[in-house]
């Protein structure tokens, strides 16, 4: 038997969560910048011209793979992919919480928000 | 420009902008695509995709600090996230399809209206209904304290501030902004839901919606991480910054020059895309 969990309790961890979300991703963010800008802080800028990212950039094993080898621009990229996470989490959170409290509706509301958050991430590469 | 230079030069546009959006309660969402293809010419399609992050990083950052308060109503969110989020798929689907000039001219439009509504004085809304029997089986009836007790609201109207939720999520995928000002006009205007409450909500749903088109933009290579860098920790800053400072600060000229400012910036966005320069 879960223990009952009050809406005020759902939302007290919500708002820790997005706090250490947030937290987390502008850390990560700031050690990829410092490494970006010692090794390509004196080359030209320009995003006049639109290219888009290049394939490892757009994906997480991509990501991944550029973090591990320490290049700046793959390591703010993953910090970016933790922002992004961060209110997905918060919804897949809200899904347990909403079954902890025992509301059936919400869950599936929860859920389908899920489905969607997940789609956009996963679904339309 | 070096790419230090600009790095500095972007994000203390982006603290300015994050900082004035708190201050003001507007948000700074609305003027960093503006800020960075008009000022910095940068193409607008990177320029909403760190805009979309930056809105990410804001919203869930005040959002710890409003879940204290008891006003935000987290079933009022989860199920208008369901319509966000819907919007803003569509949004960003629209946006890798139409032409970046269609982009800008919309995006004017969306400016000088915002200034519009921020210089016209809210309506005042009537919460005190009957229960909605829509609202009702929903869950949606909340309260809030006072320091007089609780108090109890029945949100009215839900298809149709479901339907205003879509076109806010739309919004919000096509200019990667988070267009919280839609939002609390579907709350506090169409569904009578206290303005303190929709504002709070709101936050919470900005965010949640943003990461629905975010997806879609990393997918597509719009996330430029050199460029999302600065405008993030710019804004994030800034709106730290803002709320720490609100509670002093005498606002009511601030959104009058904020409210100015956006108006131009639309002029111009709307310019630039109808001679095509964007």
């Amino acid at each position: 038997m879960l223990e009952k969990w009050t809406d005020q309790k759902v939302e007290g961890v919500i708002g820790n969560l997005l706090r250490t979300g947030v937290i987390l991703s502008a850390t990560v963010v700031l050690i990829g910048a410092a490494i970006y800008l010692v090794r390509h802080g004196g080359s030209p800028a320009d995003y006049r011209v639109f290219q888009g990212e290049p394939n490892d950039l757009r994906s997480l094993p991509g990501i991944i793979q550029r973090s591990i080898h320490l290049s700046g621009r793959g390591i703010i990229q993953l910090g970016l992919l933790a922002l992004i996470a961060t209110p997905v989490a918060r919804v897949a959170f809200a899904i347990y919480g909403f079954a902890a409290e025992g509301d059936r509706l919400y869950v599936a509301f929860s859920s389908l928000v899920l489905a969607v958050l997940l789609y956009s991430l996963i679904g339309t590469a | 420009m070096t790419i230090l230079i600009f790095t500095i030069l972007v994000c203390l546009g982006s603290l300015l902008a994050g900082l004035l959006g708190a201050l003001t309660g507007l948000g700074g969402g609305v003027v960093l695509v503006p800020l960075l293809t008009l000022f910095f010419h940068v193409d607008i399609r990177y320029a909403i995709g760190a805009s979309l992050v930056s809105v990410i990083a804001t919203s869930s950052g005040a959002a710890a600090a409003y879940v204290k308060e008891g006003f935000s109503n987290i079933r009022i969110g989860m199920f208008l996230e369901i319509a966000t989020t819907v919007g803003a798929l569509v949004g960003a689907f629209i946006a890798t399809r139409v032409p970046t000039r269609a982009i800008a001219i919309i995006f004017g439009v969306v400016l000088i209206y915002s200034a519009y509504l921020s210089r016209r004085p809210r309506p005042k809304s009537e919460w005190h209904n009957p229960p909605d029997p829509l609202a009702t089986r929903l869950r949606l009836n909340g309260s809030f304290p006072t320091p007089e007790g609780l108090r109890y609201y029945n949100p009215v109207r839900v298809p149709a501030g479901f339907s205003l939720m879509f076109g806010a999520g739309t919004l919000s995928g096509l200019l990667g902004i988070g267009s919280g000002a839609v939002k609390v006009l579907a709350m506090d205007q169409a569904m009578k839901i206290p303005f303190k409450v929709s504002t709070t909500t709101s936050n919470f749903m900005i965010g949640v919606t943003a990461a629905a088109s975010a997806g879609v933009y990393l997918n597509r290579g719009y996330i430029d991480p050199g460029l999302s860098m600065p405008v993030m920790l710019g804004v994030l800053a800034g709106s730290l910054i803002g709320t720490r400072i609100l509670v002093r600060a005498e606002t009511k000229w601030l959104r009058i020059i904020f409210s100015l400012v956006i108006a131009v910036l639309g002029v111009q966005m709307l310019y630039q895309g109808i001679v095509g320069r964007i």
